[in-house]
């Protein structure tokens, strides 16, 4: 058996991605299951926090940091305040447009599952796991900054253009016409 | 007991399907957005797990530009939404249908 030859880290990491694992394919589920528009957010939120431990599990401190700032901070405050301001009483309608629409909805969903666990399966990965610590030394923000402003530096003006761009959009959306 | 970089790239197909799944049955439209954050976030996950697996930061940095797209999309989306909303006074998908064939 190699539990034997497991160090303190792979150990600690096992027992740390399964609980985070379970939690956040529950909170998944139950966003999508919940009838509810708040309760799906406030799980989404769940789910986020997850994969933030995972980023951590995964060497990359500055996502994790990131995925909390933004996606559980910013973007749900986005999603919650357009939730309430469109009226949380509009629950889900439960009657079909399409028939079968549900039915057929899980059994492609089980298709894609099943055509992504065959390519995994295939072993086209290797289940080896590599390690950032020659990448990340002397701090993996530092390393990011380093790669961001040199190589990714184009990417990163566009990017920044792309955000200007979006914000004015949303202020014409938003602007009712007088 | 080693969580390698296939656990990492299984349970983020598994979030992704999740979300493919939720697009598909959900009729409102800010929860199919939501659905669609999921999916975003789940590729997010295999990119960083990929990143470890290589040894290098490329693919935090594709994380990183992923979730900016992420932010302005979001904006862009909901600000339709509430527009839609306006004149429809409803958040569902099936009574946007002015394009109907």
């Amino acid at each position: 058996m190699t539990v034997l030859a497991v160090t303190a880290t792979e150990r600690a990491e096992f027992l740390t991605f399964v609980p985070l694992a379970l939690l956040s394919v529950a909170a998944a589920v139950g966003m999508v299951l919940s009838r509810n528009a708040v309760y799906s957010a406030l799980l989404l939120v769940v789910n986020f926090f997850c994969l933030a431990g995972f980023y951590v599990l995964l060497e990359a401190q500055f996502i994790a940091v990131v995925q909390v700032i933004v996606y559980a901070g910013a973007i749900m405050v986005l999603f919650l305040f357009v939730l309430m301001l469109l009226g949380v009483g509009s629950e889900d309608v439960l009657k079909e447009t399409i028939r079968g629409q549900r039915a057929a909805a899980a059994v492609l969903g089980l298709l894609l599952l099943g055509a992504v666990g065959a390519a995994l399966a295939s072993g086209g990965f290797g289940s080896g796991s590599g390690s950032l610590a020659a990448a990340n030394q002397g701090g993996n923000v530092q390393a990011i900054g380093r790669l961001l402003f040199t190589r990714y530096v184009f990417a990163f003006e566009a990017v920044g253009m792309l955000l200007v761009v979006a914000a004015v959009g949303a202020l014409v959306l938003g602007k009712r016409r007088a | 007991m080693k969580v390698g970089t296939n656990a990492y790239l299984a349970l983020s197909a598994l979030l992704f399907t999740i979300g493919v799944v939720g697009v598909l049955i959900r009729r409102n439209a800010i929860v199919v957005f939501m659905c669609i954050e999921l999916m975003l976030n789940a590729v997010n996950l295999s990119f960083i797990a990929f990143a470890r697996s290589a040894g290098t930061l490329n693919g935090q940095i594709l994380a990183f530009f992923v979730m900016v797209v992420a932010a302005a999309e979001v904006v862009v989306g909901l600000g339709i939404l509430v527009a839609i909303f306006r004149k429809r006074a409803s958040t569902s998908v099936d009574d946007v249908n002015l394009l109907k064939g």
